[in-house]
């Protein structure tokens, strides 16, 4: 028998996504940055509309039930732009379905 | 325009702040009946200004930003950033509605600006007290050096240590051209007002504020500010580039007081090897 998966309007979950910038690129480094969005579209979270992060490591937003889904690759440096300053590295990404 | 009287430039330390932060704020600098006046006349429009014009001919037709931008302390901040004579780029009036749902992206203004050792500065006016709620300038500490382009930075919705602007009316803010900014969703019942003028320089930007504080040690601990936003590693590299920059507009590219800059670029000529494991060396001529 070949399951089925449920779409989003049957289970009724939608994805909540929190992005969380580290000081390193350990999941237990101090959280730098955050964005969040929100599927349910409950919450309008958007730039600027905090100066307190959700979260004060990446481990804590696990210990609070975030699923990590993505974290951000350690790339060398571009030969010659060894010390050019860009985006922020310690990028991960967590979900929460609701 | 008058070359500002020496009181009226930045300091070294001033300017050490500006190369550390990307921003140089002075409040209520403005006085109180310009203050007045300007919502009615930005409501009513600056007249546009050609890309390039320099800034003594750009503002004959605009009495108030004549006058704005000749404040002695205003003037003396344009010249110890941007010298004598800058051309404007472009104004702007920007206006927050009241309760207008939506913030901008984090960004950078115009597109991607690697120079080294020339920056174009943006003056930020704020005729109104402006509250938390009224959604004042967002812009980041220390972001002025980050090569990203234009709003590639939206997805960052907050930074520790990023500054809300609150400020009392009359402040004026200098901003690098760099510096990731945006303006925030306005929750209050008041409609915001803000004034940008960017210019260009047309000289080189070396010492054009004034010196005598150059080597005093707050300069030093100015440069050497690290941000709760920066990452332990890439904070260390803004240092680097931060005192680069400031080699750049002191002339003295020797100023390293935490020797970012000359550990890593430590390359000694001189050897001292004996002469029979010294590849260098010359070689004894054989005798024929």
């Amino acid at each position: 028998m070949t399951a089925t998966a449920e779409t989003p309007q049957q289970t009724g979950l939608r994805q909540q996504v929190l992005v969380l910038y580290l000081a390193s690129s350990a999941l237990d480094a101090r959280v730098v940055g955050w964005s969040t969005y929100d599927g349910t579209g409950e919450t309008h979270p958007t730039t600027g509309d905090s100066d307190v992060p959700p979260y004060e490591t990446g481990l804590d937003a696990l210990k609070d039930g975030w699923r990590l889904f993505q974290a951000s690759q350690l790339n060398p440096p571009y030969p010659g732009h060894e010390y050019d300053v860009s985006f922020l590295k310690h990028e991960f990404f967590f979900e929460k379905l609701a | 325009m008058p070359h500002p009287h020496r009181k009226h430039l930045l300091t070294s330390v001033q300017m050490a702040q500006f190369v550390a932060t990307g921003a140089f704020r002075m409040d209520a600098v403005v006085p109180d009946d310009m203050n007045q006046q300007a919502i009615e006349v930005l409501k009513a429009g600056i007249p546009g200004v050609p890309y390039g014009t320099p800034l003594s001919e750009a503002f004959v037709d605009s009495e108030f930003v004549e006058r704005l931008v000749q404040l002695p302390e205003v003037a003396g901040a344009i010249h110890s950033l941007v010298g004598p004579e800058p051309t404007v780029d472009h104004h702007a009036v920007h206006i927050r509605k009241a309760h207008e749902g939506e913030a901008q992206n984090l960004h950078g203004d115009a597109i991607i600006d690697v120079r080294t050792d020339a920056f174009d500065v943006q003056l930020m006016y704020y005729p109104q007290d402006v509250t938390l709620e009224m959604g004042g300038t967002l812009s980041v500490p220390g972001s002025h050096l980050r090569r990203t382009n234009e709003s590639d930075t939206g997805r960052y919705q907050n930074l520790r240590g990023q500054t809300r602007l609150v400020c009392p009316a009359g402040t004026v803010q200098f901003l690098h051209h760099g510096i990731w900014h945006g303006g925030r969703k306005n929750d209050s019942d008041l409609d915001r007002y803000m004034f940008k003028i960017r210019f260009n320089p047309t000289v080189r930007q070396v010492r054009l504020w004034n010196t005598d504080d150059l080597y005093e040690e707050q300069v030093a601990a100015e440069l050497e500010q690290n941000f709760p936003w920066y990452e332990n590693a890439t904070g260390r590299l803004e240092k680097y580039n931060r005192i680069k920059l400031w080699q750049a507009i002191t002339g003295d590219d020797t100023y390293d007081p935490n020797y970012w800059v000359t550990r890593v670029s430590n390359r000694p000529q001189r050897v001292v090897a004996d002469r029979s494991n010294n590849p260098h060396a010359k070689q004894k001529k054989e005798m024929v």
